[in-house]
């Protein structure tokens, strides 16, 4: 089936649960109830030198109540598709509302939202669940054995599949049904004769079905998998970089990484606001320099979205009923506006919700989670080699690797799958061992030049991180290729104390 | 019953053999930010994996599925379907016969279970430690967790295993009201019987008044004590990244110098270090219990094996690497299981306390965050300090310092790290949410790299 809800879900008796649990938790007083019905489900293939390995599939399915009761949340979850579990759900969702109610020194409060009712189905055109497993694996061979070459000793492919059924309703009248699918296949090759090299491709997850695996729509991953040898053994061979300044010419496929992290976490306003403050951590941009911080040079754009075309955090409406919106984080390089959910949208007199609220499961609370968070490409077309013509030393970086950012979203190491030496504007040879540095305002604010849309790319993350009790959450970044001048250039091999 | 439904599903199977698990799981948890609970809940799970195997001349083809399960027949569902897929998949790279089967005692015992109530006790003390810390202007966050899940596995071959697996923790998390200085104390716990949230709010504040005096310190290599949380998170990343079959493939940290060979009996410390994990002293399954395969780690094949307590390291050599049984039978070794638990012990009696006081000039740290891997070759890891680096003089802690970002290898650590303290119970703080129980000492590195200052607090 494609495109199109699944009536294995739909035929569920989803509205009777709703109506059980929320009538409920309106007789208990409840002044806000919604209930989140998620059926989830996850494959995972894994091939290593054209072996199976690893094959998964599961499914979560379930039911959680949320209330707002003596002006404190409570919630309950569990796995009981009946109208006295959804019942007893919100009895014990208000009971939990209770125990927090002397805890809770602020009463909770949401920002007032339109009534929605209808349907949302991410574009995709051929289901991944529907293809034979042999098939799939067949794929995945097939794509181990282009990756295999000479000084390649090993070759891993995987696939990720998910698709992500959701129902929501509230006291208010809001009923919403969503369904979104997305795919993540990935091949990399390894070489251990002369040390422990690898090389991996650098295609982002994508919403998109089957057609994004096999048949090249989106992305073309035969094309890349069949340079991956190559660029290994030119890998194998580079030489170690010298630590020091470069201009950095980044591509979309390392970037979005940077802007995940640097960029979209540090304006989550419940870590501006300290919600966050044990675990993910907070932002050093605070909400008193909203509006005023000089995020970066007055080239960086940068917009949170949940409409984009086959954007991984796209939707018809958050888990809170909120419509999904495009919005401005920073505009010419100005901190412009957070990721809100109702209740601190609420709390901060920012008005309406723009609906970056997400649960992974019936199970979770929903939380504010990022959007599709992406930098804006120039008006006019500039290509990589324009932006390359303007350095004179640098390094051109393709594909993401290792990643590690502080709490407050300052300072950052990134690496990734090649670094190029850049001469004189022109790509040279990769280089080895490296890894940039920088500090969040100081890096953006280096950046001289973004590509135009022609470099633009929708990259992202299948399971980006963050709560208590944990979650993770699928989200796309979209990023031209962009130049950023004198940047901190480590040499990994000296950081280990072995050069 | 559970196991009712159990029989009744592997009698359904029309695969050779087959697997079931089925988990049923209880949560309940407390979180709270700037001096108020923020969420709450109770969360109710059941869900089985079946694991159906097809043989073709000896060799497993698997169908592995999970799903919820609310009735025998969701159950015996999953099963038809996990016979379906078994059907149509290749041979398995770790493929092995089913393990000897054995049979619990307690088997068709129910489910245990956790609710809220858990947290009364700890509740009443966590309400004194927010109005305490708004009394004193300070803030205060955390989470506190409980979890118990309850598992029954059974195998085609006979075994009828059964565990409970009880695990929760707290954070506590204090700052000033700029959120500069700022302070985390940390602890696993099984039942929150030995949670004392009055104890932990006092350790909390003690370490936030080390911060009243700030002191700026630039990048650079300094005498570190790594404290047991900071320690517990390098050791469960190495831990993680130690598959035998990688290491002869040349894939890891623990490759030998010759094709197809590791390092094991090579000394990776000086100190009489033993690495350990398993059933024993810290809470872990007796058995084998894998719902999806961890590549080179652990295998659905050996769901109901023993899991046994295991040396990794014994005196500060590299003792064994954790191989599934088709890969152990593969390489001449034996099946090591890694348990989800970690003990490091040197046998030293020294405490924290001692060592700081030991101290002329360098750093105490509170925990690590962030970290990943830069270089697997050499297992070369950045990430962060967090919640308090603290300046040592002449044996006495003088004041808070900045973060920093860090470039080290774990295992390059081992070797260099000069004093260990006595091996206590941790609470890792950056794989807290699925590793909670480690025994580990404090470390002494003469020469830490500490390769950035970072801003954050």
């Amino acid at each position: 089936m494609a495109a199109g809800l699944d009536p294995r879900f739909t035929s569920l008796p989803l509205d009777a649960l709703a109506d059980a649990a929320l009538s409920r938790a309106k007789v208990l007083g409840a002044t806000h109830a919604d209930v989140r019905i998620a059926r989830i489900r996850n494959g995972q293939r894994l091939l290593r030198d054209e072996t199976l390995e690893s094959s998964t599939d599961a499914t979560d399915l379930g039911i959680g109540v949320r209330v707002i009761h003596s002006r404190s949340w409570g919630f309950a979850a569990g796995i009981t598709l009946t109208t006295d579990a959804a019942a007893s759900l919100a009895d014990q969702a208000v009971a939990a509302a209770r125990i927090s109610r002397p805890l809770s020194s602020r009463p909770v409060e949401l920002a007032a939202e339109p009534v929605h009712v209808g349907e949302w189905v991410s574009p995709f055109r051929i289901d991944p669940f529907d293809i034979d497993d042999a098939e799939r694996i067949e794929r995945l061979v097939q794509l181990s054995r282009s990756a295999t070459g000479p000084g390649v000793d090993h070759v891993t492919a995987s696939l990720d599949m998910i698709d992500e059924h959701k129902f929501y309703a509230d006291l208010a009248g809001s009923r919403t049904v969503q369904r979104r699918v997305r795919v993540f296949p990935q091949v990399e090759v390894m070489a251990t004769s002369d040390g422990y090299h690898s090389m991996r491709t650098t295609n982002p997850p994508a919403a998109r079905g089957w057609e994004f695996v096999a048949f090249g729509e989106g992305w073309d991953l035969d094309a890349e998998v069949a340079q991956l040898p190559t660029w290994l053994a030119e890998q194998v061979a580079a030489p170690s970089i010298e630590a020091g300044r470069y201009d950095l010419v980044i591509e979309p496929t390392n970037l979005w990484l940077t802007i995940h992290e640097s960029v979209a976490h540090a304006t989550e306003l419940d870590r501006a606001l300290g919600y966050e403050a044990a675990y993910a951590g907070t932002s050093f941009a605070t909400i008193d320099t909203l509006g005023s911080l000089r995020y970066g040079s007055e080239v960086m754009t940068v917009t949170g979205d949940r409409v984009a075309e086959h954007g991984l955090a796209s939707c018809g409406w958050d888990d809170e009923g909120v419509e999904a919106q495009t919005f401005d984080i920073v505009r010419d390089g100005i901190h412009v506006g957070y990721q809100l959910n109702r209740q601190m949208a609420q709390e901060q007199g920012l008005g309406r919700s723009n609906g970056c609220a997400f649960a992974d499961s019936s199970g979770h609370i929903p939380l504010q989670r990022m959007p599709n968070v992406s930098l804006q490409p120039a008006q006019t077309e500039i290509t990589v080699s324009d932006l390359v013509d303007r350095v004179e030393r640098g390094l051109y970086v393709v594909g993401d690797k290792s990643w590690s950012i502080d709490m407050q979203r300052y300072n950052f190491q990134f690496t990734a799958q090649r670094f190029y030496a850049i001469e004189d504007g022109r790509i040279a040879g990769q280089v080895a061992d490296v890894a940039y540095q920088a500090t969040t305002t100081e890096f953006w604010g280096s950046m001289e030049a973004v590509g135009g849309p022609g470099t633009y790319t929708l990259m992202g993350a299948l399971d980006c991180g963050k709560g208590q009790p944990g979650q993770s959450a699928p989200v796309s970044h979209g990023a031209p290729a962009a130049l950023f001048r004198s940047v901190n250039v480590l040499n990994t091999q000296a950081e280990g104390g072995h050069a | 019953m559970i196991t009712d439904w159990i029989e009744a599903g592997l009698a359904a199977a029309t695969s050779d053999e087959c697997i079931v698990i089925v988990r049923e799981s209880t949560e309940a948890n407390l979180r709270w930010a700037i001096n108020m609970l923020t969420t709450n809940g109770q969360m109710h799970h059941r869900s089985a994996t079946v694991v159906a195997i097809r043989r073709t001349d000896g060799v497993g083809h698997a169908g592995v599925l999970s799903g919820p399960v609310a009735s025998e027949d969701d159950l015996r569902l999953l099963v038809g379907h996990a016979c379906a897929a078994a059907l149509e998949a290749p041979a398995s790279d770790d493929s092995a016969p089913l393990p000897e089967p054995v049979v619990d005692a307690d088997y068709t015992d129910g489910a245990v279970r956790t609710s809220i109530d858990v947290f009364a006790d700890f509740a009443q003390g966590l309400g004194r430690a927010l109005a305490a810390s708004r009394e004193a202007g300070t803030e205060t966050f955390g989470f506190a967790e409980h979890h118990v899940s309850t598992v029954w596995l059974a195998t085609s071959a006979g075994a009828r295993r059964r565990t409970v697996m009880s695990s929760g923790k707290v954070e506590l998390n204090a700052k000033h009201a700029d959120r500069i200085g700022s302070a985390w104390v940390g602890q696993a716990t099984t039942d929150f019987a030995d949670v004392d949230g009055d104890a932990l709010a006092a350790e909390v504040n003690r370490r936030l008044a080390w911060c009243e005096n700030r002191i700026e310190l630039p990048a650079g290599r300094y005498e570190t004590i790594l404290p047991p949380s900071a320690v517990a998170d390098l050791m469960i990343l190495t831990y993680q990244t130690a598959s035998g079959r990688d290491a002869e493939q040349g894939r890891t940290v623990f490759a030998g110098d010759q094709p197809g060979t590791t390092r094991i009996g090579e000394t990776l410390s000086s100190l009489p270090m033993t690495l350990s994990s398993g059933p024993g002293a810290l809470p872990a399954p007796e058995f084998t219990i894998v719902e999806g395969s961890l590549p080179g780690l652990t295998s659905v094949y050996d769901n109901g094996a023993p899991a046994e307590t295991i040396d990794w390291l014994r005196d500060g050599v590299l003792a064994r690497l954790p191989y599934t049984r088709a890969s152990a039978a593969a390489s001449g070794q034996e099946y090591a299981f890694p348990s989800d638990n970690l003990t490091l012990d040197t046998g030293s009696s020294v405490t924290l306390e001692e060592m700081i006081r030991s101290t002329t000039r360098g750093l105490l740290l509170t925990c690590l965050w962030y970290i990943r891997e830069v270089d697997i070759a050499s297992l070369l890891v950045t990430g962060l300090t967090r919640d308090g680096v603290y300046l040592i003089e002449n044996g006495e802690i003088v004041g808070m310092v900045n973060n920093f970002r860090f470039n080290e290898s774990p295992v390059d650590l081992l070797r260099r790290a000069s004093q260990a303290s006595v091996a206590e119970g941790t609470l890792c703080r950056e794989w807290n949410d699925y590793f909670t129980f480690t025994a580990m000492p404090a470390l002494r590195v003469p020469d830490f790299n500490m390769s950035t200052v970072s801003k954050a607090y």
